[in-house]
């Protein structure tokens, strides 16, 4: 045991995990530990607003499936990040975020820039600890990385008294944490495996309904084996899309308020419907008596609260998705006589019956000849880049309709805040991602609203060499409020018209940005391909078809069979 | 359908807070609550009264295992299980009174703790039950004050 100054022993800790990267803003309660950074080989990649730092970590975890960790000030700095961490927290994303706080003899006092941030944080994080004894440091450091990453992942905090982050401290030896209050539960119940995979062999009209926790636990292979051995279609969550591949023929794609036609009407006449990963939020049950009325349910999730929460459970499997897939797998492996084309043959009617609904209504748009539609910018970024690309979003129409026209097929590649709708997350997320991964393309499909909301950002791009590629679908407007607004309040558009937008071109060109902008159709293409050559930060300005709508749509409160169709 | 939940969590500052925050937060009631020490300093036990249907108490019981803090939880009220609450009434005690406060306080086995010229102060134990009881009979003769400790309740031994 070798005694240190408790920022020695933080840094240690980190590097002790992994860390290599962190995202942060100075202050004076943590300018012992940024005097310690400088002389480590951690990046500490400088943001230039606290929400920013806690959305680039986010999307670095989403991105690589790792940890994120932020490093914030006490009081302004620590309430700032506050938004960050609850985004984390909703879509259960493991962070470690470091706050400063001001020494232990003046906490309580009011002291300057002293926050309560653990109190604060409390009901948004999934653990958090204020730093009395510096003998606790390293113990709640590692302890913390244990918490994010493990069972249902989340934001931990650690509030760090400046002085104590100044006292000597010991660095014991690492140990296995085992915890007496937290043992998360991964592997299944096989007799509850059994049961579900024996539903499976019954079931005539079986969905697979796959949420964010199929990405969390990196448990695509698996779901696509399972999907395709009993040729069960599969629709995804927001949250969800890209665990099973979006071009193959048994996706049915997104499913709830602006799912596909052919999702919503699947889930409502399945006999059995299998839920991993996935937690019946009201975006996507609708009115919650007409979700799924005549299926038996499955329900996978490794949050024992997650089961039976909202709707009803037949078969639930407390356990981690990639283990109770993998079991499910096996079993039928095992299975006297079982052959998976007995299986494509009985659920080809079913298919076929989707099919028809798929070609009835498939997800579309009316083109309107020169005027740009966001549907088909949206189309253009997911045909020139492959389908390949590290997509963030925003949050709002653009959300949905990059997830709606995007089609992703692999995991950890949409970036966006599913529970929260945090508008501002995208450009700090795709910055995450970006410096992870500096060979992918990594594009932020914005809105005119919500790029400001985290524009700052821009400078942190560029001074840390991530030339992400933002696409601002610009209508002008706040356009899913300002939908709402058509729909249910008459046309009365209340604070959603957006009367002064900076020209985002010139913007751009004050930040060292490359700025493009498209106002006819035909301008899209080149625009887009421009952005995709330049090895700079480029922000492609989309003038868009102003009161263009997201649809299908289940207006809140319906069921989801109750769409507004194009 | 009123549930009594026994929490035993870490006996550390905050520990509480997220207790009373998870209820707040999602809208759960607390009908009375009450928390000490048990033989393990480490360690506080947390009696909890709540309502709702078996859906909600099973919210509630999964939430309060979800957080770090909490080693277990046990809706006791499952089960045989005893319960105590303790009250200290003051009622006004006035000559033509007196007798029948104590009488009362008497058939109750409640102790008179304090007395004044007008007034005593009586302490009571049983379950909640009870203490409506008592308060019900004294409240005609006029209860100034009242302070009630919220139920604590321990499930039975097993018998063989």
């Amino acid at each position: 045991m070798k005694k240190m100054t408790g920022a020695q022993a933080i840094v240690k800790c980190l590097q002790e995990e992994g860390v290599n990267l962190i995202f942060g803003f100075p202050g004076g309660a943590v300018i012992d530990l940024y005097d310690e950074l400088l002389d480590s080989d951690i990046t500490h990649v400088l943001v230039r607003h606290e929400q920013g730092a806690i959305h680039a970590a986010d999307g670095y975890a989403r991105a690589t499936g790792g940890v994120g960790v932020a490093l914030l000030t006490s009081g302004p700095g620590a309430t700032n990040g506050v938004t960050g961490i609850a985004t984390a927290y909703m879509d259960s994303i493991p962070l470690v975020v470091l706050t400063g706080q001001v020494p232990r003899a003046l906490i309580g006092n009011d002291a300057f820039q002293e926050v309560d941030i653990v109190g604060i944080t409390r009901p948004c994080t999934k653990h958090n600890y204020l730093v009395k004894d510096p003998a606790d440091l390293v113990p709640v450091l590692r302890e913390a990385f244990y918490l994010a990453a493990s069972g249902r992942p989340g934001p931990v905090l650690i509030d760090l008294p400046k002085d104590v982050v100044a006292s000597k401290v010991n660095f014991p030896e690492k140990k296995k944490i085992k915890m007496q209050t937290y043992q998360p539960n991964y592997e299944p119940h096989p007799g509850q495996v059994e049961k579900a995979c024996r539903a499976m062999l019954k079931a005539k009209s079986p969905v697979l309904y796959v949420g964010g926790g199929v990405i969390l636990s990196n448990a695509n292979k698996e779901l696509t084996e399972l999907a395709k051995k009993l040729s069960i279609p599969v629709t995804m969550t927001l949250m969800g899309l890209g665990g099973f591949p979006g071009t193959d023929p048994l996706s049915l794609g997104m499913l709830g308020m602006h799912g596909t036609y052919a999702a919503n009407m699947a889930v409502a006449k399945s006999d059995l419907l299998i839920a991993v990963g996935a937690r019946f939020d009201d975006r996507v049950t609708g009115r919650l008596d007409a979700f799924a009325p005549h299926a038996k349910i499955i329900h996978i999730d490794i949050d024992p609260t997650s089961i039976s929460k909202n709707v009803g459970v037949d078969i639930p499997i407390v356990a981690d998705c990639k283990l109770a897939l993998q079991a499910m797998n096996t079993w039928f492996d095992r299975l006297k006589d079982f052959d998976p084309k007995d299986f494509a043959a009985r659920h080809q009617p079913w298919i076929e019956r989707i099919d028809v609904w798929q070609q009835e209504h498939p997800l579309t748009y009316h083109d309107e000849g020169d005027i740009i539609k966001p549907q088909y910018v949206v189309e253009k970024l997911n045909e020139l880049t492959g389908g390949d690309a590290i997509i963030a979003t925003e949050v709002g129409q653009n959300q949905m309709w990059a997830a709606q026209f995007y089609k992703f097929n692999k995991p950890r590649h949409l970036l966006t805040s599913g529970g929260l709708g945090t508008m501002g997350y995208g450009l700090p997320a795709a910055i995450g991602a970006k410096l992870a991964y500096p060979n992918a393309t990594v594009i932020d499909i914005a809105g005119d609203g919500s790029i400001q909301m985290n524009i700052q950002e821009l400078a942190t791009a560029k001074q840390w060499g991530a030339p992400v590629k933002i696409a601002i679908l610009n209508n002008g407007y706040l356009g899913m409020v300002r939908q709402w607004q058509e729909l249910f309040y008459n046309r009365r558009y209340s604070a959603t018209v957006m009367e002064v937008t900076p020209d985002f071109v010139e913007l751009a060109k004050a930040y060292g940005a490359v700025g493009l902008r498209a106002k006819t159709k035909d301008e899209v293409e080149p625009v887009i391909k421009e952005a995709l050559a330049t090895d700079n930060l480029v922000i492609m300005d989309f003038i868009v078809n102003r009161e263009e709508g997201v649809y299908p749509m289940v207006p809140a409160g319906k069921a989801t069979t109750e769409m507004l169709l194009v | 359908m009123k549930h009594t939940l026994s929490v035993l969590l870490l006996n550390k500052p905050g520990a509480l807070s997220r207790v009373t925050g998870l209820f707040s937060g999602r809208g759960f009631n607390i009908e009375s609550l009450s928390v000490a020490e048990t033989l393990d300093p480490k360690v506080s036990c947390l009696t909890l009264v709540t309502h709702g249907d078996e859906s909600i108490i099973e919210q509630i019981t999964k939430q309060l295992h979800k957080l770090i803090d909490v080693i277990k939880v046990t809706d006791i009220s499952e089960g045989e299980f005893v319960e105590r609450e303790m009250v200290l009434i003051q009622v006004k005690a006035e000559a033509h009174t007196r007798a029948e406060v104590l009488r009362v306080i008497d058939i109750f086995r409640g102790k008179v703790v304090d007395v004044s010229p007008t007034t005593y102060t009586v302490e009571m134990t049983g379950p909640e039950s009870k203490i409506k009881a008592v308060i019900d009979i004294l409240r005609p003769l006029g209860i100034k004050e009242i302070i009630r400790t919220g139920t604590i309740a321990m499930a039975r031994a097993p018998k063989k």
